[in-house]
């Protein structure tokens, strides 16, 4: 009887290895574990044994029934298995193929550096103030302080408007934001004009020079000053304000210089170089071979400005300065074209 | 302005400073020194990772192979014509050279020289630039034979030591140039190129630069340059004043005019270093008259004119000369010395005698008077004016020079007849001339001293530094400034070479800048503002427009900002205007007007892009200008879209991409509006929206108030664009109308019970808007009804001609668990009413 367990054993076991898929596993299972199988053959046949065989072919039997069915489960697993790899092999894909794309938006660059300047200096306090493009004559030049006929005129060559008759007080495209500041002070000296609140504003938007237009310069583009007034404010501040923004614009390790300058609207004035951020200082195309970009001009505002806008300069003092971010997007992307910026070639704002 | 460093040594010491120290020092006082030049000193030379500093150009001149020599004798080629052999003697050895120099050429043959000729001489080996190249192109000299004849080494032009670009003659040196010094030490030069700003005009010369740097430096100034303090020589002839008298006639624009006189001046070329400096400050050499008022004025500030005092006196009848200065006519006309005959208007400025002009004052000589090179005796005039005239004077007749580059900056008075001395010394010097006793100075208006009061407590206020009414009046005593320390009070005095100083508080800004410079602005602490913080409000104007590009930006749509400046004929392919804010100098025919559509700007930005993708949809947000009659214009702020092309991207496996039309931009909107929590919204179609497509497009309305009207362009429109086969689809918004809605805000709660889906769909007439069965749907399902969502249109004739059917996903929604009874409920009076209203009928 042990012989035919073992004979049972070793037939089925054999005959398991050809098994591959679930029908032939279904077969193995019926011929070798079913009611009819020889093993389940053995099973009825147990109370005709003797008592002594009883307990010993018992037990083997048991053993036989639990290896095989064991080895059947596993063998299940394996054509289960064997199936799974065989469809995850056949479903390969070329993933170098190129991925469904969709077509998506994206701010202009320069809304983009915009919002950069803008978040910086909203974190320093300084809010954002805006005001006309169209502009006279008064408020972008003679209220800062740019007499008629003054040389400073030449730095910004003007558009002006078309009127049916001469005035002293033409129309004109604002050269800067800098009208904006004037308008600020009178709007905050209205509150209260014998003690006039302290400012700290952020003036952004478009500014227009009479340029032709070249790959370096533009007919347009987009300004963002900084003002500051109060009672004590001195140049001191302004560097160390200049020093905090350039550090959270370009990083905590960026050098910078203060050079003097001048602006009719500021005395002193300062341009500020940053420690060109492309070769690290070492000299490139982008700085020409400098080590330094000029990245903005600043100042204390200039008593008369001051006065035309309602803060007496005995008690009050302040300081503004001025940016571009459309200068600054050429020279962290080494853009060569100022060109690029209103010409919208969607395969230059795509990069963006 | 260049200047070259050897200039700047006749009046300070540099020693031990390099040319950069002193391009440092320069650029952060505010005379920015754009790009060092190079002409022979050593060039600095930076190591792997060094940083540099300035832009630099140039050549250096090898010591050892670069020297000055002394031609000996010319001799000819034996087998070129056109070539000499040079016998020259280097300091060392004795050398030939060949050349084909033409400005030696006359010598050839004729035997040795009695007096040997300077040359720049460079040996075997040197690097120099390509004297027949085009261009700047380095070059190091080898050994060639050349005709039969060795030749190893070279004497050298200008263009191949890089001081010009002359390559047409060989140098020649001052005859006390020492033969055999290295050429770098005898004349080797870095130029500086500097800007000047508008209120440094005081330092648009080599003396001002000096004078900066010896306050940057603590040097002494050797402005005691015997030179300018020379009265002219006393002598037996006759004084100028005795010659030439001056009447000005408009003093204030004229302040000053003042004249001497030289005789007996012979006109040839000037030295070799007067000349080699000019050329380097780029100014073409001519003869030693005009180089000395040129050098002059470089060095001083001071512009001259030279007139031939024989022709004046020629004109005056052999009298006394009456020179007057006076307004010219309207229409009057000078010819100037370029030879142009120019028309004159009353606001400029005419020198003239009895006869009639000579110049146009302070900005161009006239051509009769003009120094030639028969030129015997010589007026010498230097005379002031008022800035602004001139300015305006050099732009009416397009005449930038170098007088009214200064005069138009500014030139003090003051400066008028050192700058004669001056000039009257180097023509004695150059020409040999003899200086007449006196000088003619009628000055009626002599400019006011500029005095200000300092005090410590002002410097602390505006700079943030604590100094000293000692030390303030030392930084500025430096500067030439005159300080007088009196009860805590420091009165300060400009210094006579200075216009730029003001009174009062703008004086007062003026002063503390220089004390700023002075001190050096890197040495001024940087600290945090200490004054209040002013309240915070933020700009909601401000930051609803942002919100509203990063909504259109979700919606896939691409950003565009375009130029203010566009024509009529552009814009009105679009939309018709009468009235345009138009420019008085336009800058070119296509940008001569402001905008007055932004649709017009994203369409033209669209045209421009149009073949580069299959599917576009941009975005503008910003101003249009209307013109409002002798007024500012209004600036009103617009949105405008334009979408155009594929609804999909195609690809390798998507193929049947179909395009945009007026649902794909509503839906757009749609989203647009939702998400500014806009509410109440209706959509009205309309025809009086001329550029759009009458049938495929709308108003968007609030209530009663038109926010912005989209739909599809109209084919006549689009026509006179460039803009592919696809339907374009365009909105426009007017971004106050807005931003004047009131949001809706507050959200429906959701609800624990679950919802109940149907469908339901009705046949109508083709008249009833999908807008009216909508409505009646939510209006009588009331609460109940928490979505209704169209989900399809259908015609057929089944349904029957002139009826459509719509169907709806009705979202049923409860306090409680809603049954299917409940639904049905609701159900059969939505449709019921449906029937009642608009003759529908259920579709089963
Ligand atoms: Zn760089």
């Amino acid at each position: 009887m042990l012989d035919k367990l073992n004979e049972i054993e070793k037939s089925a076991l054999e005959s398991l290895k050809s098994v591959t898929d679930a029908a032939a596993l279904e077969a193995w299972r019926v011929a070798n574990l079913g009611r009819s199988s020889a093993l389940m053959g053995v099973f009825s046949e147990f109370g005709k044994l003797s008592k002594e065989e009883k307990p010993v072919i018992g037990a083997a039997a048991n053993r036989v029934k639990v290896k095989l069915e064991a080895e059947f489960e596993s063998q299940v697993q394996a054509v289960k298995n064997a199936a799974l790899a065989k469809s995850l092999e056949e479903e390969k894909l070329d993933v170098t193929l190129p991925g469904r794309t969709k077509f998506i938006g994206r701010l202009h660059p320069s809304t983009q550096q915009l919002r950069r300047v803008l978040a910086i200096l909203a974190e320093m306090g300084f809010q954002v103030y805006t005001s006309r493009e169209v502009e006279t004559d008064e408020y972008n030049f003679q209220l800062l302080n740019f007499p008629p006929d003054h040389p400073a005129r030449d730095m910004q060559d003007t558009f002006f408007i078309k009127t049916d008759s001469e005035t002293d007080n033409p129309m004109l495209m604002r050269t800067h934001t800098s009208p904006g500041q004037i308008h600020a002070m009178r709007q905050f000296t209205k509150t209260n004009p014998q003690d006039p609140p302290p400012i700290r504003i952020a003036l952004p938007g478009m500014c227009f020079r009479y340029e032709q237009i070249t790959a370096r310069s533009e007919v347009q583009f987009n300004q963002v000053e900084g003002l500051a007034v109060g009672k004590n404010i001195t140049f001191a501040d302004l560097k160390g304000t200049i020093a905090d923004f350039v550090r959270r614009m370009f990083g905590e390790g960026a050098r910078l210089r203060f050079r003097a300058s001048y602006f009719p609207f500021t005395e002193p004035s300062a341009e500020v170089d940053v420690e060109c951020f492309v070769c690290g200082g070492k000299g490139c195309q982008v700085c020409k071979n400098s080590g330094w970009l000029e990245i903005l001009g600043c100042g204390m505002v200039h008593p008369v400005v001051l006065q035309n806008g309602g803060y007496d300069p005995k008690i009050y003092s302040g300081f503004a300065w001025g940016m571009g971010p459309e200068r600054q997007l050429m020279l962290r992307n080494k853009i060569n074209d100022i060109r690029y910026f209103w010409g919208n070639d969607v395969r230059f704002l795509e990069q963006f | 302005m260049k200047i070259p460093i050897s200039w700047l040594k006749d009046f300070i010491d540099l020693d031990g400073l390099s040319v950069e120290d002193i391009a440092r020092k320069l650029t952060l006082a505010g005379m920015e020194v754009d790009e060092i030049l190079y002409v022979g000193l050593p060039m600095p030379v930076y190591k792997e990772g060094e940083k540099h500093e300035f832009k630099t150009n140039g050549i250096a001149w090898d010591k050892e192979k670069i020297v000055v020599a002394e031609i000996r004798e010319v001799k000819a080629h034996p087998n070129a014509d056109k070539l000499t052999l040079l016998d020259l003697y280097d300091g060392e050895k004795d050398q030939v050279v060949l050349t084909g120099a033409p400005n030696i050429f006359h010598l050839k043959g004729t035997g040795r020289l009695e007096k040997p000729i300077k040359v720049a001489y460079a040996k075997e080996g040197s690097v120099l630039y390509d004297g027949h190249a085009e261009g700047q192109v380095l070059m190091t000299l080898k050994r060639a034979k050349i005709r039969g004849v060795d030749s190893y080494s070279m004497v050298c032009s200008e263009k191949e030591l890089g001081i010009t670009e002359e390559s047409d003659g060989i140098i020649l040196l001052d005859d006390d140039a020492p033969v055999g010094t290295p050429l770098a030490d005898y004349i080797g030069d870095a130029v500086l190129d500097i800007s000047i700003l508008p209120n440094m005009a005081r330092n648009a010369n080599v003396i001002g630069i000096a004078r900066e740097l010896a306050a940057l430096t603590g040097r002494e100034l050797k402005v005691e340059s015997p030179k300018l303090q020379v009265q002219p020589a006393t002598s037996n002839l006759q004084s100028v004043t005795d010659l030439v008298e001056i009447e000005l006639k408009n003093p204030e624009i004229n302040p000053r005019f003042t004249a001497g006189l030289i005789r007996d001046v012979e006109i040839k070329p000037s030295p070799y270093e007067v000349q080699r400096r000019l050329k380097l400050a780029g100014i073409r050499a001519i003869s030693n008259i005009v180089d000395a008022t040129n050098y002059a004025m470089l060095e001083l500030g001071q512009p001259l004119h030279a007139f031939d005092y024989d022709v004046l006196k020629e004109r005056a009848g052999k009298k006394k000369v009456k020179l007057t200065v006076r307004s010219a006519k309207d229409g009057e006309k000078v010819t100037t010395l370029d030879n142009k005959e120019r028309t004159l208007t009353s606001s400029n400025l005419l020198v003239c005698d009895e006869k009639g002009s000579l110049a146009l004052g302070g900005v161009m000589g006239g051509l009769e008077s003009e120094v030639t090179d028969n030129t015997k005796n010589i007026l010498l005039e230097g005379a002031a004016w008022n800035f602004i005239n001139i300015r305006k004077t050099a732009k009416q007749h397009n005449l930038p020079s170098e007088a009214s580059f200064r005069f138009s900056r500014g030139v003090h008075p003051a400066m008028a007849d050192q700058g004669v001395k001056l000039g009257l010394h180097y023509m004695s010097q150059w020409a040999n001339g003899k200086i007449a006793p006196g000088i003619v100075d009628v000055y009626p208006l002599k400019p006011k001293d500029s005095v200000v009061q300092v005090t410590a407590q002002d410097v602390k206020k505006l700079l943030g530094i604590d100094l000293t009414l000692q030390q303030i009046s030392d930084l500025l005593t430096k500067l030439d400034f005159k300080c007088k320390i009196t009860n805590n009070q420091l009165q300060v005095t400009a210094p006579n070479h200075r216009m730029d100083i003001g009174e009062g508080a703008i004086g007062l800004a003026d002063v503390l800048e220089e004390v700023a410079r002075s001190y050096g602005y890197d040495n001024i602490p940087t600290t945090t503002m200490a004054d209040a913080l002013p309240p915070q409000t933020g700009n909601p104007v401000h930051e609803w427009e942002e919100h509203l590009r990063d909504l259109l930006v979700a919606l896939g749509l691409q950003e565009v900002l375009s130029y203010r400046m566009t024509s009529i004929e552009k814009e009105s392919r679009v939309v018709q205007h009468n009235t345009y804010v138009q420019f008085a100098n336009p800058i070119a025919p296509e940008k001569s007007v402001l905008r007055r559509s932004l649709i017009a700007s994203v369409l033209d930005n669209l045209e421009k892009n149009i073949r580069l993708s299959d599917s576009f949809a941009l975005f503008e947000i910003g101003s249009i200008f209307e013109p409002v009659k002798n007024n500012l214009p209004n600036e009103p702020r617009k949105l405008a879209i334009a979408m155009t092309g594929l609804r999909k991207e195609n690809a390798w496996d998507v193929k049947d991409s179909t395009t945009y039309d007026f649902y794909d931009l509503k839906g757009r909107l749609e989203l647009l509006l939702s998400g500014l929590r806009l509410t109440n919204i209706s959509y009205a179609g309309s025809d009086s929206i001329l550029h759009l497509h009458p049938g495929k497009c709308a108003e968007i309305k609030i209530g009663a108030v038109v926010i912005g009207v989209f739909g599809e362009l109209h084919p006549l429109v689009k026509e006179k664009y460039e803009l592919g086969d696809s339907p374009v689809l365009v909105a426009e918004f007017d971004l106050e109308a807005v931003r004047g809605v009131n949001p809706t805000y507050g959200i429906t709660p959701v609800s624990e019970f679950p919802p109940v889906y149907e469908d339901i769909a009705v046949i109508v007439d083709e008249s009833v808007l999908a807008e009216t069965v909508e409505a009646l749907i939510k209006q009588t399902g009331g609460r109940s009804v928490s979505q209704v969502k169209l989900f399809d249109v259908y015609r057929d004739e089944k349904i029957g001609a002139g009826k459509k059917s719509l169907a709806y996903n009705l979202t049923y929604q409860s306090d409680k668990t809603m049954t299917d009874a409940d639904a049905a409920a609701i159900r059969n009076k939505i449709v019921k009413r449906l029937e009642h209203a608009v003759g529908a009928k259920l579709r089963s």
